[in-house]
């Protein structure tokens, strides 16, 4: 077990919210095709409201805490939060465009010691990066912001965010990091919208091109291995968590609502209203989220993939059941494996069964 | 022999869990947690009193040890981490940023 693995064991036992993302605010300087969020400000927290629940997430244990938006530089107190968590000694990683970022930023991020700062790039090419943050000029700022970070040591990593409008730009985007020293990140997963919405899903990978980023040794390492079919689930695999949400992390809107995570909108809560350790060890939603083994999923926990899927609680819920398949991590665990899940078997039965029913109901005129 | 102040470096992030010092180094990213001894030395280290005092006023309080054998330790401890920057040592006391105790 990794330190890192232990130090999360720990938390787990003691209920302890190791991890808090927090969204400073939804404002934001790019409209991302893809975007899951609302950008228009219908309330958001003061810097000393802001300040206050900090306060209570150290005195509560968080240790990593992510700042993110929307775009954080849309506030001008950014930093007078940023200097507060860091007096607070959260371990921070800032999550940006960077479009913002200028020398004074740059070298304020470098003195306050942030962990890293995550910029989202969606290709190396600016007709195609700018015409997904519908910003003109933004590849070219973004770039000159990392440049920036990286001139005062500040360890910046690059966000892709894969969709069908860069599919294929992953490799010159992982060139782009590696001329500007930055690490890499590829994500290969479209958010529904916080209210719902799933039409944006529609901009997301085809399993075909899922397929062809699984088997790339760049990203996936041993693809051999990352492709294998799945191991069969045992009984131990049965009684584990399915992440950290809820668990050992959560995540904190701009208007103070706290959710299991930013992509698991179950409102659980709100720290306007009430002290986030009480949310915390007594919101009936976090505890309900905190039920759920693998072995409770109905259809999950008969699937061959159970000992292996990145299944995601949130996206399940946005579905319509926290406890069901979230069809998208089945995509991915198909076009890993090749080897249909439960939830896909089910839905062309489904599927079957309708197509029978139409034809018995088909009128004889 | 002259005394030793040690002070917890700014650059670092930190957080108690059950009684045990979690510090990421933000140079390295080099994650530490600290036995309850060092964690002791680790929220004393003010940059003003001396680490001899920690050990003696603090740590042979709290824990079973022999003072020589605890200030080798705590000596060794003190140097390991300040090679990964995150205690600062000197035989000067050491001003704290504000905010930052």
């Amino acid at each position: 077990m990794s330190l890192m693995q232990e130090i999360s064991q720990r938390a787990l036992d003691r209920g302890v919210p190791l991890g808090v993302q927090l969204d400073v605010t939804y404002r934001c300087n790019e409209r991302c095709v893809h975007c899951y969020l609302d950008h228009d400000d219908h309330g958001e927290m003061t810097a000393a409201e802001i300040c206050s629940v900090l306060d209570q997430l150290a005195e509560a244990g968080v240790f990593f805490l992510t700042l993110s938006g929307g775009e954080v530089f849309m506030r001008r107190d950014f930093f007078d939060i940023l200097e507060h968590a860091r007096s607070l000694m959260f371990c921070v990683k800032v999550k940006t465009n960077a479009f913002m970022i200028r020398e004074t930023e740059a070298r304020k991020l470098s003195e306050l010691a942030v962990q890293d700062v995550q910029v989202s790039i969606y290709s190396h090419r600016p007709e195609v990066h700018d015409g997904i943050t519908l910003l003109a000029g933004s590849l070219k700022r973004s770039i000159a912001g990392i440049r920036l970070l990286r001139a005062h040591g500040v360890k910046v990593v690059l966000a892709n965010v894969l969709m069908m409008w860069n599919r294929g730009d992953h490799a010159g985007v992982q060139q782009l990091a590696r001329e500007l020293d930055a690490g890499y990140t590829i994500d290969p997963t479209i958010t529904p919208m916080m209210d719902g919405d799933r039409a944006v899903l529609g901009m997301g990978l085809r399993v075909g091109e899922l397929r062809e980023v699984f088997r790339d040794p760049d990203l996936v390492g041993d693809v051999a291995e990352f492709c294998a079919p799945p191991p069969k689930a045992n009984k131990d695999m049965l009684n584990e968590l399915p992440c950290s949400a809820g668990h050992t992390a959560c995540y904190i809107s701009p208007y103070g609502d706290v959710f299991p995570c930013v992509q698991f909108p179950l409102p659980s809560g709100n720290v306007r209203r009430q002290k986030f350790m009480d949310i915390w060890r007594d919101s009936e939603q976090l505890n309900e989220v905190r039920s759920i083994t693998l072995g409770d999923l109905p259809v999950c926990s008969g699937c061959g993939h159970a000992g292996s899927c990145t299944r995601c609680p949130g996206l399940a819920y946005m579905e319509g059941n926290m406890r069901g398949p979230s069809s998208l991590d089945c995509e991915k665990s198909f076009a890993r494996t090749g080897i249909s899940t439960a939830n896909m078997k089910l839905r062309q039965a489904s599927a079957a069964a309708r197509g029978l029913v139409q034809i018995a109901m088909a009128p004889s005129v | 022999m002259s005394a030793v102040y040690i002070a917890r470096a700014i650059q670092v992030a930190a957080r108690s869990l059950d009684g045990e010092m979690m510090i990421m180094s933000a140079r390295d990213s080099t994650l530490f947690t600290l036995n309850p001894v060092a964690t002791l030395i680790w929220q004393m280290a003010d940059g003003e009193t001396p680490l001899e005092e920690i050990v003696r006023r603090k740590v042979c309080a709290e824990f079973e040890v022999a003072p020589d054998e605890a200030l080798r330790d705590a000596e060794s401890f003190v140097n390991d981490l300040a090679g990964h920057g995150i205690l600062l040592v000197s035989d000067e006391p050491i001003m704290i940023q504000e905010g930052m105790r």
